[in-house]
């Protein structure tokens, strides 16, 4: 009995504050940008009387120069671009790491710990990107990336690998397949699922940066979305609507991702959580 | 499934299974050379900044040349207030966001895991911020929390209390944005815990009841223990966030009001843009020995506790 009563009361309780907790602070937001300027300004929770939503929107969307459409297009880029060579890459290492015993594991163990666990050298960094003549341009900052992203990567593929067994391997090599192809024909697709996992959280986190494209892609040119929130911050603090309309749209593209996703997300950020 | 920080050693069945002795003449099918592509971006972008850094932090770095000046960035950094509040801002923050999330990640993880309705929709609430962009999440509260205008304050008086200035109080600001961490990231650690839980076996609940254990020594006695990998997943991702946290604080008071709120990472970035190169390379090198010496032993604290369980 007693049960029955915690099913109901406790569920709506929890329900009910985590609504009001975690929601309203969100509702707020999306009403403010459906807002006019001038009924924005009183920053009150409250019903739009008169809806400007999409006139925020294209106007957020047109200022200077339609810079947010812009560093949506850099973005992307940034995050396709770094989510795909991390996913090839650390998956690469989780493999033969699991694989195949050598000496040099130990180490590349160490570095794939230090790699999750050191905070970047931003100056020198920057000062290496300089030296390879990639500082300010896409390509460094997906580089960046790729180096910082790569240890997560590992750690899933590894334990992933773990899982699939050794005699299918041995199958492919009596059939004749070479360790490339060995990898890329036979086991690469068996690691859909956790391939997805790892291209959803990266994509999340590579999408929502905004350290490392502060630190190295300064400027408006190849601005990312992260940074475009600046416009409406700097100068204009009086149109919150269009500040709000900007963190909005930012906002929206991980959160599609995980009405999709989530099971992966989850999967993929409570790894760790399981002893094995 | 043996992954992440918490577990870094391989899982034990791997370990233990026959591995193929590279045979004569024959190449192994697991080429070494398959770090190498990973290991050139690692290489560059990672470690040789890295190591870099040590360099750099002892000399007077701007944008024309370096001079080595030896320990006077150090010096420099442990002396002008500003900086050394940085430094003790820093473990503030981290302690703060570790611990609460730690607490209330634990306490919806064991609420959220009980039979109640909603339970799944639930989850997905207090989750969601998580994946917010943490620039966004920050402007929204720096609103909210405005003294002056914000909602929260105009709540708190429509109820009769007078609310704090939040984050434009010297007292009150990192503890400000330490909370707005929490909001964000509690959901994470709430998930963790939730996988913690959903892992333990039922069988310990049953033989705990047919033994007559109370709600209260079952969880003391079975749920606790067995949560030491969630635990220290837990634990060591909140530290190691939140003594790097920079994002957040940026958005909110950049180190403001004076330098009251800020930390290592907002230090580093600040020299950064005064130019002082040097003295911004010297903070992250001390940033990099903090986090190092508290995450390495930490992590092998929590892990060996782990085996003993």
């Amino acid at each position: 009995m007693t049960n029955r009563v915690w099913r109901w009361v406790g569920g709506s309780v929890a329900l009910i504050i985590a609504v009001f907790v975690f929601l309203v602070p969100f509702a707020f937001m999306v009403l403010t940008a459906g807002k006019t300027q001038k009924e924005a300004a009183a920053l009150k929770f409250s019903w739009p009387t008169h809806w400007a939503f999409f006139d925020n929107l294209v106007t957020v969307l047109s200022t200077r120069d339609f810079l947010i459409v812009r560093a949506f297009v850099n973005s992307t880029i940034l995050t396709v671009g770094a989510v795909a060579i991390m996913v090839v890459l650390g998956a690469m290492v989780g493999y033969v790491l699991q694989r195949r015993r050598s000496r040099w594991n130990p180490l590349v163990n160490f570095f794939v710990l230090a790699g999750l666990i050191i905070p970047p050298a931003v100056v020198p960094t920057i000062w290496v990107l300089q030296g390879l003549g990639l500082f300010k341009t896409l390509v460094g900052l997906i580089a960046v990336h790729v180096a910082f992203g790569l240890s997560f990567c590992i750690l899933l593929f590894r334990a992933f690998v773990a899982g699939i067994p050794r005699e299918l391997d041995e199958a492919a090599i009596i059939d004749g397949a070479g360790p490339v192809k060995l990898f890329f024909r036979v086991v690469f697709p068996l690691l859909r699922s956790v391939i997805i996992t790892v291209i959803v959280v990266q994509a999340v986190s590579v999408f929502n940066d905004f350290t490392f494209a502060l630190y190295f892609l300064p400027g408006d040119d190849n601005a990312t979305v992260q940074l475009t929130t600046y416009n409406y911050t700097s100068q204009a603090v009086s149109s919150w609507n269009l500040l709000f309309m900007n963190v909005l749209i930012i906002t929206i593209p991980p959160l599609i991702m995980y009405v999709f996703f989530q099971r992966q997300i989850v999967a993929g950020m409570t790894s760790g959580a399981v002893k094995g | 499934m043996s992954t992440t920080i918490a577990t870094p050693r391989r899982s034990r069945t791997a370990g233990a299974e026959p591995q193929a002795k590279p045979r004569r003449r024959m190449k192994s099918p697991y080429p070494s050379w398959f770090f190498l592509p990973a290991g050139v971006f690692y290489v560059i972008l990672f470690l040789v900044p890295t190591v870099a850094s040590f360099w750099f932090s002892l000399t007077r770095w701007t944008l024309f040349d370096v001079e080595f000046i030896g320990f006077e960035n150090y010096i420099r950094f442990f002396q002008e207030p500003p900086l050394v509040q940085g430094f003790v801002n820093t473990f503030i923050y981290a302690f703060v966001t570790s611990g609460a999330k730690v607490v209330l990640g634990l306490l919806f993880g064991v609420l959220l895991s009980s039979q109640i309705i909603g339970r799944g929709f639930t989850r997905s609430v207090i989750f969601f911020p998580v994946l917010a962009s943490t620039i966004g999440v920050g402007i929204m509260f720096k609103v909210l929390l405005d003294p002056f205008d914000g909602p929260v304050n105009a709540g708190l008086e429509a109820i009769g209390l007078q609310g704090p200035g939040w984050w434009t109080d010297p007292a009150t600001a990192l503890l400000t944005v330490a909370m707005v961490d929490i909001w964000k990231g509690v959901g994470l650690a709430t998930l963790i815990f939730i996988a913690g839980m959903v892992a333990i076996p039922q069988e310990y609940y049953e033989a705990a009841r047919v033994d007559g254990a109370g709600a209260g020594k079952t969880f003391r006695h079975i749920t606790l223990p067995l949560l030491q990998p969630a635990t220290a997943t837990v634990v060591l991702l909140s530290l190691i966030g939140g003594l790097r946290s920079f994002d957040l604080i940026w958005a909110i008071t950049k180190g403001g009001p004076g330098f009251t709120s800020d930390v290592l990472a907002s230090v580093v970035y600040k020299q950064y843009q005064a130019g002082f190169f040097g003295l911004s390379t010297a903070g992250n090198v001390v940033l990099f020995v903090v986090v190092a010496a508290i995450i390495f032993p930490l992590s092998w604290w929590l892990n060996r506790k782990g085996d003993q369980s």
